[in-house]
């Protein structure tokens, strides 16, 4: 179908009008786009979840350290942790934290990831799919349609704010990862269409302001561990979400001050490792060290 | 413009560490290697700025090497590059500078072997990319659609001739853009077309009085 939207409001309206879920009128509206079967649509997705699963899967078994050798042990550790005491938030969030970790981690390690929304941000939102589709026991289309409800909310946010940390600091990457994955959440929790979006608001409002300063420009400190504590963050939104918590802020509107604090944000937090954690004295020293071993 | 995509937030399945320090320069080898057409002899890879200061640490140099071998950006082999079987008669070298006038992420390939040959690119974000320069021509080539780029020499009629032949079936152009060293010089002519142009078409379009040089290259895989 020749849907037109660029907003939440019209996604909204489209979904209540052709009572419609936000994964079918995505999945058809891409289909007309790009001249191609909504099957097609969804084997493509499946394709992107599949390669989710596998570096999951990897990285879960995986100590090998990064090409800096900063990274690449934490899963292991909060696994090792994890057999010795658990948790107190039980199995799902034990599988979320490890998914997270897992993925970034085979990100560093030069394997295969999906960038979703990017691969500094790849570690989010297969967590969150992954960890509760196992929890609900959802089926492959189940994840497909989780899947396409989390880049329908990317593609939304990304009509005004591209995706990357220079254009709007860590907001655009990880920020937008979560509010993608509490999207995905609500829709494996069967929520309804409003409670999705509403979620990914919730999950964006709490993360303005996030900046992007990595230590020696890698993608590793602190993007590993906020991958983790983002995935989280996203079930914090969900679980709101889905108790009818509304933001009293509209989502657009939330995306239009995420784009503001962006452009409020000095270039010397947006990518360019030039304050921020990057320039504290343990940031610059990581550096030095790195820069001579290469 | 380019028509947004569902897969422009979900994918691509790459390499990692990073869309524009790794999968980035996997896609501009790749181009490199499309243009040139051989298998170089000996490669100068030339990294500025960023690419030059962090792309270590982000694999830079294995995907600009792994695209020029032919690998794509979700290749298994990106990792252990430098000890795949196809790099072992390619002599090459990476040199690393700093250079504001040139855009952060911007590489030069040094290609040598049956022809030298100069090419310029940048990888701008995402794992999008673009090819800035043939030898001193300025180019526009992103590996979002199938691109003709041709070389010749700077007189009247040589648009029309092109593009009718591409007419002929009825293959729409996207864009368009020339350059040229001076009038009357070699100049240069950048298409980027709807769909893919046949082999008989690119033969006819070489053989073109003063056409000196025509790369037929097809977009890139996500």
């Amino acid at each position: 179908m020749e849907y037109s939207f660029s907003t939440f409001e019209s996604l909204l309206e489209i979904c209540n009008k052709e009572n419609k879920k936000i994964y079918e009128i995505m999945q058809e509206k891409e289909a007309f786009d790009f001249e191609k079967t909504v099957q097609s649509v969804r084997d493509k997705t499946e394709k992107s979840l599949n390669a989710m699963k596998e570096a999951i899967n990897n990285g879960l078994k995986s100590k090998e350290k990064s090409i800096s050798g900063l990274c690449g042990d934490d899963c292991y550790k909060l696994l090792e942790k994890y057999k010795r005491t658990g948790t107190i938030f039980g199995e799902v969030f034990e599988k979320i934290t490890t998914y997270a970790l897992a993925t970034m981690e085979e990100n560093l390690r030069m394997n295969r990831i999906v960038a979703c929304p990017t691969a500094g941000s790849c570690g989010i939102v297969p967590a969150v799919i992954i960890a509760l589709s196992e929890k609900y026991k959802s089926n492959k289309e189940e994840e497909i349609n989780a899947l396409i409800t989390a880049g329908t909310i990317g593609y939304i946010i990304s009509a005004k704010v591209a995706m990357a940390g220079a254009v709007a600091g860590c907001q655009a990457e990880c920020g937008v990862a979560s509010a993608m994955s509490a999207a995905a959440a609500v829709q494996i929790m069967r929520g309804n269409e409003k409670q999705k979006i509403n979620a990914a608001a919730l999950a964006l409002k709490n993360i303005l302001g996030l900046t992007c300063d990595p230590v020696s420009g890698l993608v590793e400190i602190p993007c590993v561990k906020r991958n983790v504590f983002l995935a989280i963050h996203a079930i914090t939104a969900a679980e709101l979400s889905l108790a009818d918590i509304e933001s009293k802020i509209p989502p657009d509107e939330i995306v239009d001050a995420m784009m503001q604090t962006g452009q409020l944000m000095s270039p010397l937090l947006k990518e360019t490792s030039q304050g921020g954690l990057a320039t504290t004295k343990s940031g610059i020293l990581i550096k030095k060290r790195i820069i001579n071993t290469q | 413009m380019k028509q947004r995509s569902l897969f422009d937030i979900i994918s691509p399945i790459m390499t990692g560490p990073s869309s524009s320090h790794t999968a980035g320069a996997v896609r501009l080898g790749l181009m490199a290697r499309n243009i040139y057409k051989e298998k170089p002899q000996k490669v100068i890879f030339k990294l500025y700025n960023s690419f030059a200061q962090t792309g270590k640490g982000h694999g830079t140099d294995k995907g600009l090497m792994a695209g020029l071998l032919g690998y794509s950006v979700d290749s298994n082999k990106i990792k252990n590059i430098f000890n795949d079987p196809e790099i072992k008669d390619i002599k090459y070298q990476y040199e690393y500078e700093q250079n504001i006038e040139r855009h952060p992420n911007a590489v030069d390939f040094l290609l040598y072997g049956k022809i030298n040959m100069r090419i310029s690119g940048n990888s701008v974000g995402a794992g999008n990319i673009e090819i800035t320069k043939i030898e001193d021509f300025s180019t526009k080539i992103s590996g979002e659609l199938n691109t003709l780029i041709l070389f010749y020499k700077d007189k009247p009629g040589m648009i029309s001739k092109v593009s009718t032949l591409i007419q002929k079936e009825n293959i729409n152009i996207a864009s368009l853009d020339c350059d040229r060293d001076a009038k009357g010089k070699t100049a240069s002519m950048c298409i980027c077309l709807d769909s893919e142009i046949s082999d008989s078409i690119i033969k006819a379009i070489e053989e073109i009085d003063d056409v000196y040089f025509v790369r037929n290259l097809k977009r890139l895989e996500e």
